[in-house]
């Protein structure tokens, strides 16, 4: 059977009519998969949702216990039948409970990884490459200059700051589903032992890691914290909380962000950062290729990002190669650092005060 | 190098002083001579590398990647350097030796093939196991340094491509920014040497006395700053001194100063020059000529140098006298920027030192005197060498108040100045008991400019500011109308208000907000609506990168005028006029207001 019988793109996401459901769809539906608990890839209202326990129980905090008429929990590796197909769910080492989905009909396999990456996290399965007809990647860092540090490296910049200045509030904008609590595993393996203050955003979604037996230390509203506690903390907040009004409990803070954006100075400018933080959840330049040569695939589809560039490669590597171009993905955490804030039609300072 | 280079990384983005001077005093400390002399040279400006074009970098870079990527990369990240350090091929993962520099991918989990080292794709991807190896140890910058000033032309692509290869992504930033002279960082000479005072006791003006004469790497200056060794000592017989400088006046500060106290002197619209001259240790005597950040421009002016024939070191403007008139600085710019100078130039625009302070005189330092010691022994000086006019005193300019002194600064034609008016920027106000101490202390030494101009705005963009402003929208674009009824950006402002006008302004602009981009907010700015600013500046200049058509010199926020409807804030041809218009522009005789940077230092 062709691919496209078994999925293809429509205005909500991507749909299978051989098994009628979509994945990751952007508007309500029938029936959903959902790869992993960021909110544009799960969002509430749907008729039934198939994903991870751990993505379930993150739309349930997210949502409420109501975000779904009907839910059912996959196992990783577990193959389920659907309308004569198969589909399982892998880990796709972007977040926890987060997913690969692969669907198997008549001999033919695709793989809708959602969002992934290879590299080490404590807080998530790691990354498993399912062999596949089709692999489905999405391409946020497909450029090649897109080549992430070890997270080691960058936890030390942070680190390192915290000993020159001990005074002041090191303020970590972070996502609060996935990369704050990436963050704080990390600072714990580097041997902060301090208490990590936490924006009110981030307090639930960091409970419910800890159920997960993930030991991220002790953690503190960081509205309750006194000067003192405040002085040479680490502040984990959304990164818009960073240009929020928020942020002026901390006189003179350090301002730090941990995104891939980081990578691109001007992206780091024009967010206001002073202590940029280069530690993504999405796989780089290198991982993508890597990924997905260890596929075997035949066929690339790219979903969101710089797909012009990987479907590029991957032509050139002999594969069939396109892009689906769909909208709606990438927004959640690329908030803070849109990566294509046009700037206004304004001067610059003609020159420089004398 | 790698390390220098995320010195160079973290100061870039660091808005604070006190911030930057702690991350570089932080460096020197970690880091052994020879290495911080080197990067002190380079933060200094004391280096200077071989340029490279873009040109070369770009064929390094096409030399090694895919031009579709490239292409792609370059328009994505926007600055070619920045692109050329993050594409530029690393040597293949599994090639590299366990090393204790982390290298840029660490323990992965994905147990799969890494590239190989030969990939089916022709460029890019590999690279020798002996490069590898290189890589895995630091660069030290002195090898940098090295290998830019030994090479010659033709060695050039291939010597900064094995450097390349042997640094990691921000070291090739660093090192690409720095051949390419793009290196911003926002680092003054007189910021790093405060970093090496605080390594030890002294002060950042006792680094400033003993750097003359000093070259790199430094060593005998860390020595002395960490307590470790004797105070350096300079064998140059005419060495600089550091200048003093002077803060502007606010109209708010004059009611507070004693006009007895001070002596006034014309501000004239050159460039300032410190004249050395002295005798060397076989008796012939060196005359340099420096600019006020030190750098030796004798070479640009030997018809001055030549002339001077006094022992001491004085301080005064370098200024071109025509029939013993001084000349536009508009003229001044023929002759600066040029390490060499033609006997015509010399000619048509005769070099003059109108002096006002001396530092030396006959071997005897005379920087410790009150000035009107040292004016006493300057007017002897002078007086005792004519120097075929080539030398003369900046007169006093005298004042029984205040209100005397800002009439004479008005008009400066009618109250002494005569003929060379139009070189007058405003009064210099000493304190007559004030010591020559360098640096820029806050008090012996005021500015007073004339007036500066002033239009009335209307805000349209903000941008969030750094440091203690990070939550405050406190960056300014500000446009006037133009005759189609439009409002078109003339400025950005960023200072000027006070912390309270900070929050109303921030206030107005959270609640006005009707776009935004990035960490760019549109404010509303209609006729009626919007809030419109009143903006001082120093000077207008034609540009074609704006759009409207006119660039502000130092401009900053004056006055918020809540009660001024937008509709009735200045249009643009009111500026249009001002650059036309003699009234508005008695020192730029051309369409330019303002001075223009240079090199050579601006007063």
């Amino acid at each position: 059977m062709r691919p496209e019988e078994l999925l293809h793109t429509t205005p909500q996401g991507l749909y299978s009519p051989a098994g009628d459901f979509f994945i990751d769809p952007t508007r309500p539906v029938a029936r959903a998969l959902i790869t992993h608990g960021h909110s544009d890839h799960a969002r509430a209202g749907h008729g039934s949702v198939l994903a991870t326990q751990q993505t379930l129980d993150i739309m349930a905090i997210r949502y409420g216990e109501a975000f779904a008429g009907t839910v059912q929990a996959a196992d990783y590796g577990a193959r389920i039948e659907v309308n004569g197909g198969g589909v399982t769910f892998h880990p796709a080492g972007h977040i926890l409970g987060s997913a690969q989905i692969a669907l198997e009909w008549r001999g033919c396999t695709i793989v809708a990884s959602g969002d992934y990456k290879p590299g080490a996290d404590p807080t998530a399965l790691p990354f498993a490459p399912v062999p596949c007809h089709v692999f489905i990647s999405e391409a946020t860092f497909g450029l090649p200059v897109f080549r992430h540090p070890a997270p080691a490296i960058e936890i030390a910049k942070l680190m390192e700051s915290l000993a020159l200045f001990p005074e002041r509030a090191h303020l970590v904008g972070a996502y609060a589903l996935g990369k704050a609590q990436r963050v704080m595993a990390l600072l714990r393996a580097a041997g902060h032992d301090r208490p990590i203050l936490l924006h009110g955003a981030m307090e639930k979604l960091t409970d419910y890691y800890r159920t997960q037996g993930i030991d991220l230390g002790e953690t503190r509203p960081a509205r309750d914290a006194s000067p003192a506690e405040r002085a040479g903390a680490v502040v984990l907040c959304p990164p818009g909380a960073l240009a929020d009004v928020w942020s002026r409990r901390f006189p003179d803070p350090v301002t730090a962000f941990a995104s891939g954006w980081m990578r691109i100075r001007a992206r780091a400018r024009q967010n206001g950062v002073e202590l940029p933080l280069i530690l993504s959840d999405h796989a780089d330049w290198d991982e993508l290729q890597v990924a997905i040569r260890a596929t075997g695939c035949e066929e690339l589809w790219v979903t969101h990002g710089q797909e012009d560039a990987l479907v590029h490669w991957a032509t050139q590597e002999g594969l069939r190669a396109r892009p689906l171009h769909m909208v709606g993905y990438g927004e959640e955490e690329g908030e803070a650092a849109a990566p294509d804030a046009p700037a206004p039609d304004a001067p610059a300072a003609p020159e420089v005060a004398p | 190098m790698n390390r220098f280079a995320a010195l160079l990384d973290r100061l870039a983005y660091e808005p604070r002083r006190n911030g930057k001077i702690r991350l570089i005093a932080d460096y020197f400390r970690h880091t052994p001579d020879p290495e911080r002399g080197w990067a002190l040279a380079a933060l200094t400006g004391a280096l200077s590398f071989r340029n490279a074009k873009p040109g070369l970098i770009r064929q390094l870079i096409g030399e090694r990647t895919d031009p579709v990527l490239f292409a792609l990369s370059y328009d994505y990240v926007g600055d070619l350097s920045e692109t050329v350090a993050l594409m530029w091929p690393a040597p293949p993962l599994a090639s590299l030796p366990p090393s204790p520099n982390p290298l840029p991918h660490g323990e992965r989990a994905l147990d799969v093939e890494q590239p190989a080292p030969s990939p089916p794709r022709g460029e890019g991807w590999g690279e020798g196991d002996g490069a590898a190896a290189q890589r895995a140890r630091d660069l030290p910058l002195s090898a940098i340094v090295h290998a830019f000033t030994h090479m010659g032309r033709a060695e050039m692509p291939a010597t900064l491509a094995a450097l390349l290869d042997r640094l990691d992504e921000t070291g090739r930033w660093a090192l690409l920014k720095l051949i390419t002279g793009g290196l911003r960082i926002g680092v003054s000479a007189r910021l790093a040497k405060t970093a090496v005072a605080a390594l030890g006791e002294h002060a950042p003006d006792a680094i400033e006395l003993v750097w003359p004469g000093l070259a790199p790497p430094y060593e005998e200056l860390f020595a002395w700053a960490e307590g470790r060794g004797p105070k350096p000592e300079t064998e140059d017989p005419a060495p600089f001194r550091p200048v003093m400088l002077s803060h502007p006046l606010e109209e708010a500060d004059v009611d507070k100063l004693d006009p007895a106290a001070f002596r006034a002197e014309w501000k004239w619209d050159g460039i300032r020059v410190q004249a050395a001259r002295a005798a060397g240790p076989d008796g012939r005597h060196v005359t340099r000529l420096y600019s006020r950040t030190g750098e030796d421009i004798s070479g640009a002016f030997p018809d001055l140098a030549e002339a001077l024939a006094f022992d001491g070191v004085v301080d005064g403007e370098l200024l071109i006298l025509r029939e013993g008139r001084v000349q536009s600085f508009n003229v001044l710019q023929q002759r600066l920027n040029r390490k060499t100078v033609s006997a015509k130039l010399m000619l048509e625009f005769p070099a003059h030192i109108r002096a006002y302070d001396v530092l030396v005189a006959a071997g005897e330092d005379l920087r410790e005197q009150p000035f009107e010691a040292r004016r006493a022994r300057l007017e002897a000086l002078i007086s005792a060498h004519p120097t075929e006019g080539r030398l003369d005193l900046s007169p006093l300019v005298p004042f029984p108040s205040w209100d005397d002194l800002a009439a004479a600064r008005a008009d400066p034609a009618a109250h002494g100045a005569g003929a060379d008016a139009e070189a007058v920027e405003g009064v210099m106000l000493k304190r007559a008991d004030s010591a020559y101490l360098p640096g820029r202390p806050k008090g012996p030494w005021w500015k007073w400019k004339r007036d500066p101009h002033s239009v009335d705005a209307v805000l349209m963009y903000a941008q969030r500011g750094h440091g203690k402003r990070s939550s405050y929208y406190s960056d300014y674009t500000f446009g006037v109308w133009t005759e189609a009824g439009e409002l078109v950006p003339v400025g950005k402002a960023y200072f000027g208000f006070t912390d309270a006008e900070l929050i109303e302004i921030d206030r107005f602009v959270r609640r006005h907000t009707v776009n935004r981009f990035g960490p760019v907010r549109e404010v509303v700015h209609t006729p009626t609506e919007g809030l419109v600013v009143e903006v001082a500046f120093e000077g207008l200049a034609r540009s074609t990168r704006h759009r409207s058509g006119l660039a502000m010199r130092f401009p900053r926020i004056a006055r918020l005028r809540w009660d001024k409807p937008p509709l009735e804030a200045d249009r643009l041809e009111t500026l249009e006029k001002m650059i036309g218009d003699e009234s508005h522009a008695p020192r730029r005789p051309t369409a330019v207001l303002g001075k223009q940077r240079s090199p050579a230092g601006e007063m």
